[in-house]
């Protein structure tokens, strides 16, 4: 077998392959390990390679497969977003504040994946604090897109994104508070999956927005991610937060059929602010379910247009409150000789965090502080539920909802940076989705002057199966998800 | 002028779980700094709050305890503020719907009378850790042994007169939740911190003045006298004309006054939001039953029960009832066959100064109750005098057995056999015929006096036990005889 | 909305940001883009609406009163920027 087979492999098939021996896992390892050492100049795709961990646990999986000791992972190398603790190794959250923290405990998707027999290869390099749509806010440089090096690879789980296509680890995972799986998973050419809010843990996950924030796979395939999703899913006595709800086999849930399946495509989507181009790939990806049985309905969510203010205020008056744990006594950056406790404070905060980050904290804690929490964060909790009943009322009339993942494809570095408000448009077909709980999915729907455009298929609250399997079927039909970037040919 | 003291009280409680609130540490007071304080205390990155059930249902008992009004759908708050002892930069807490919501505490005065105040609401919330100042020269030390332990805070509508007024609150708050169990109520292990509103206006008018804010005051003493001290203040400064300033004040016991805190750079503004990584607290009205079902009688119950079941008196029943242990230990006297009145008599008396001076606490007292009772039934038997009752008394405390025991081994029972006493008595006339003649021989008033003598030779005799009563009666009879 | 200079630095002060004198224009007009972003919420009524805090009308869970973790102070604290004797040292608070 070669290395690029192996490296565009899917975890399905690798599954496969490990288990008729045709193939080891160390194998599988040692090659992700060598594509990042080959590749990870040039992107920056990851911030912490365990090497030698891996190849040990690697070796492990090996010992295990013969013995017939087989769970879902078992041998599958993956890189986790470097928001994800992972005990004794350096988890960093792309932030300079926490550029030597290492934590003495696993984040419980962490503990799942290790479980079901996973290899971790490392961490990806993340927007900092996961605060971002185009991964350059990270303290650790931005990472590149492998479609084309000098446009962005989305963000904030743009590393994984990045590191996926690129072909370093056939499975990865990230978070997504706003799109941030979503649409770095539409601007690299991958399957990504947004769980439904408190479908999946988030004990040991560096807070962002707690009420919006949840962690999800990003594959090859949407099959990849059902197999990943059962892995990481399930109620976690830790997280008061996570739902006490069975955890179906997702992988064995897929079928091709959506014969019957409505489609609704909401009208705010699909208006004229939407680039035709993106909207002509969009609409031919769906015209793939329609021909295999799905019927495209149109709906309304006649609140959409308020998603991107309710959730500009409600992510950084949360994140105010989760950051501020930062402040250079227990663990993170310090500044140097501070003269007082109020010095300590405003140097360590102001050094150790990014530009972005603190515009964040700055907005969140003046939504909160006296005199406007009424007109600000309690308004937009009040619109947040004005949204979420758009989608109830929608989910009464269709199975599910579809609508592009992002705007546009990559942009280039710096395009956005200087109007944060540019760049908080990446999210307003994502955001939404976070408001309300619900889980969404972004699978690739072809390619615009060569750069991957993703399709969102948004679900009913825990029903991440319908969207996995219309995601399936499509993915059965075309093959815009095998596509893999011209860098691959060319480092290879 | 003449100044009225109007008042508030926040009190913060301790609640007696085995761990803390949102995390599996143990709250045990007293070990090395940060050894009790897991990730969640710290306020790692990443960590998440569980909450502890018996919190909640200390909370409601509390609730119920006070009648109060139980929060059906009760919510947690983040109150945000940067202090190196508040690991994640906010404390959470209940700010918009708290757990215990309106009730009514009533308070027994001194006088007997009942003294209703009102309690405001009571929320959960969880400690901070402590900063240690005098530990290194040049830094302040943080330990977060205490983050994380669950407190009720308790406040009241502004109902409060006088220091008196607010300690027997504090006392009776004290022995309300020491029944309820829970919490131990140590104030010098600050499980039962106070903060003290007080605002000063002339008598007669209804306006309420501009208050202070007096913090964690953690003894009876020190709150009465912090409030005095903060009345000569405020008084001070109205009567000079100047006004006072709303602010935290440390209330400083060796100097006896109370002293600004540092003022903070930047005025609170604590941003309270729901906490977003715990879920309303729901609690349902089967939930509420059985908890109900699990409270003890309560202090004004047993008040009550005590003056109607064993006719003690309000001063009685006011001491033995806010102590648990003291008020079962009396209880279990009376059950073990001790007259009610003599129990509370020596329980309240001889008891309590003997355990006072030994530094011992009733549930440690080496006298059992069934030892006591035992007592109490050979004074009422008349085997023993009063005074031979002390002796019993202190061999019960010394360990030398119940009282039977050692009336016997110290043969020190009172002789009430009419046979022994009579052949005293006749043995005394006989060896005093003088003294027989003088009585003979005296008028009314003057044998009375006589009499006396041949008492005390009989008692003389019989080492003292001879039953006074007795001796008196057969003596005057026999002396009657003689003539 | 609009936002002034001073806002920001009373804001920034709160959280304990420190913003320098020559940034300050330039953070400053950012913010109020960003506010000016989320002032649309001033369009919408929602006179009637019970603010969502959470996405899903869940209730708290509640765990066992028990003890389940033990001193594990040398892990916890190995990241620490500065301890001693167990103690994590912040420069000396006078109150």
């Amino acid at each position: 077998m070669t290395d690029s087979a192996l490296l565009c492999g899917s975890v399905t098939s690798l599954r496969q392959q490990l288990r008729d021996r045709v193939i080891s896992s160390e194998e599988i390892t040692r090659a992700c390990l060598e594509r990042i050492e080959a590749c990870n100049g040039a992107l920056n795709a990851v911030i912490t390679v365990c090497a030698e961990q891996a190849i040990d646990s690697a070796r492990k999986a090996d010992k295990a497969i013969a013995r017939g000791d087989v769970a879902s992972l078992t041998g599958i190398p993956l890189l986790h977003k470097d928001i994800f603790c992972t005990n004794g190794v350096r988890t960093t959250c792309g932030s300079r504040m926490l550029e030597q923290f290492v934590p003495a405990y696993d984040a419980t998707v962490v503990t799942k994946m290790q479980a079901e027999g996973a290899v971790m290869l490392g961490k990806c390099n993340m927007d900092e604090f996961a605060m971002g749509s185009s991964n350059e806010t990270s303290f650790f440089g931005a990472v590149k897109n492998p479609w084309d090096l000098n446009c962005v690879p989305g963000g904030s789980s743009g590393g994984s994104a990045a590191a996926l296509a690129a072909g370093m680890a056939p499975l990865v995972t990230g978070t997504d508070t706003g799109g941030s799986i979503r649409q770095p998973a539409s601007l690299c050419g991958v399957t990504g999956l947004k769980p439904t809010y408190g479908r999946v843990s988030r004990l040991g996950i560096i807070a962002f927005a707690s009420s919006l924030d949840q962690a999800g796979p990003m594959a090859r395939t949407a099959e990849d991610c059902a197999i990943a999703l059962t892995a990481m899913s399930g109620i976690d006595a830790g997280d008061s937060t996570s739902a006490d709800l069975p955890v179906p086999d997702f992988q064995a849930g897929l079928n091709h059929d959506v014969q019957g399946l409505r489609i609704g495509l909401p009208r705010e989507y699909f208006n004229d602010d939407l680039d035709p181009v993106v909207r002509e790939r969009v609409m031919v990806a769906l015209s793939v379910l329609e021909q295999a049985g799905a019927t495209l309905v149109d709906i309304e969510l006649p609140h959409s247009h308020y998603a991107i203010a309710t959730y500009y205020v409600i992510a950084p008056a949360e994140a105010s409150a989760n950051l501020a744990r930062y402040d250079g006594v227990r663990f993170g950056y310090r500044c140097d000789e501070p003269k007082d406790l109020e010095d300590l404070y405003l140097r360590s905060r102001s050094e150790g965090f990014g530009e972005e980050v603190q515009r964040r904290i700055l907005v969140g804690t003046y939504a909160l502080s006296a005199g406007f929490y009424d007109a600000y964060f309690n308004k937009a909790q009040q619109v947040r539920r004005v949204i979420t009943e758009d989608f109830t009322r929608a989910f009464d009339h269709v199975d599910m909802i579809a609508g592009p993942s992002a705007p546009g494809v990559a942009f280039q570095f710096g395009a956005k940076q200087q109007d944060p408000v540019a760049m908080y448009m990446e999210d307003i077909y994502t955001l939404a989705v976070n408001l309300a709980g619900l889980p969404g999915l972004s699978t690739p729907a072809g390619l615009i002057n060569s750069m991957p455009v993703g399709l969102q298929l948004i679900g009913k609250p825990f029903d991440e199966q319908t969207i996995l399997n219309a995601a399936h079927r499509l993915q059965t039909d075309t093959d815009w998800h095998m596509g893999t970037p011209q860098f691959t040919t060319v480092t290879s | 002028m003449s100044w009225e003291t109007v008042m508030g009280l926040e009190v913060h409680l301790q609640l007696a779980t085995q761990s803390k609130i949102f995390s599996g540490s143990a709250t045990t007071f007293g070990a090395a700094p940060n050894e009790q304080a897991d990730a969640v205390d710290l306020g790692m990155p990443g960590m998440l709050p569980v909450l502890n059930e018996e919190a909640v249902r200390y909370a409601v008992k509390f609730g119920l305890g006070i009648g109060a009004r139980i929060g059906e759908r009760s919510v947690f708050d983040r109150k945000n503020y940067f202090y190196p002892d508040l690991p994640k930069g906010y404390q959470v807490s209940q700010f918009f719907a708290p757990i215990v919501c309106e009730g009514v505490f009533e308070v027994p005065l001194k006088d007997g009378t009942l003294f209703p105040i009102r309690i405001t609401r009571a929320h959960l919330e969880e400690d901070a850790g402590k900063s240690v100042h005098d530990a290194f020269s040049r830094e302040t030390g943080i330990d977060l042994n205490r983050a994380g332990t669950p407190l009720l805070e308790i406040v009241t509508e502004p109902d409060f007169r006088s220091a008196e007024q607010a300690v027997a609150y504090l006392k009776a708050l004290h022995s309300l939740v020491t029944y309820l169990g829970i919490s131990d109520g140590n104030m010098a292990e600050g499980s039962m911190r106070c903060d003290i509103n007080i605002s000063l206006r002339e008598k007669g008018t209804d306006a309420l003045g501009i208050r202070t804010e007096i913090k964690n005051v953690n003894s009876f003493r020190f709150v009465e006298r912090a409030i005095h001290s903060e009345y000569e203040r405020q008084a001070d400064i109205l009567e000079s004309g100047g006004s006072i300033t709303q602010e935290t004040r440390l209330y400083d016991a060796e100097q006896n006054v109370t002293r600004s805190m540092r003022s903070k750079e930047v005025a609170n503004d604590y941003r309270y939001f729901p906490e977003p990584d715990l879920l309303p607290i729901v609690i349902d009205a089967e939930y509420i039953e059985a908890v109900r079902a699990t409270l003890p009688e309560l202090p004004g119950a047993k008040r009550a029960r005590f003056i109607a079941d064993y006719r003690l008196n309000d001063y009685d029943a006011a001491l033995l009832v806010p102590n648990h242990a003291l008020a079962d230990y009396f209880e279990s006297v009376v059950t073990a066959g001790g007259a009610a009145k003599p129990a509370a008599n020596w329980i309240l008396g001889d008891l309590t100064a003997a355990l006072n001076r030994n530094e011992t606490d009733i549930t440690d007292s080496p006298i059992s109750a069934a030892q006591l009772a035992g007592l109490i039934v050979r004074i009422e038997d008349g085997t023993l005098s009063s005074k031979l009752a002390k002796q019993v008394f202190d061999g019960l405390w010394s360990g030398k057995g119940d009282a039977d025991q050692i009336i016997e081994a110290r043969g020190l029972k009172q002789v009430s056999d009419s046979g022994a006493l009579e052949s005293m008595v006749d043995a005394v006339i006989a060896e005093n015929p003088d003294q027989v003649a003088q009585y003979l021989a005296a008028d009314e008033a003057k044998k009375k006096k006589l009499s006396g003598f041949f008492v005390g030779q009989i008692m003389k005799a019989s080492k003292g036990q001879a039953n006074p009563q007795m001796v008196n009666d057969l003596l005057l009879k026999k002396l009657n005889d003689q003539s | 909305m609009s936002v002034s200079s001073q806002d920001v630095e009373k804001v920034a002060l709160l959280a304990r940001l420190a913003i320098s004198e020559s940034d300050l224009p330039e953070v400053t007009e950012r913010f109020g883009r960003v506010l000016g972003l989320v002032d649309e919420l001033n369009t919408i009524d929602t006179e009637t609406v019970v603010p969502m805090s959470n996405p899903h009308d869940m209730h708290q869970r509640l765990r066992p009163d028990a003890v389940t973790r033990q001193n594990d102070r040398e892990n916890l604290m190995a990241s620490a920027p500065e301890q001693d004797q167990g103690y994590f040292l912040v420069p000396k608070v006078i109150d």
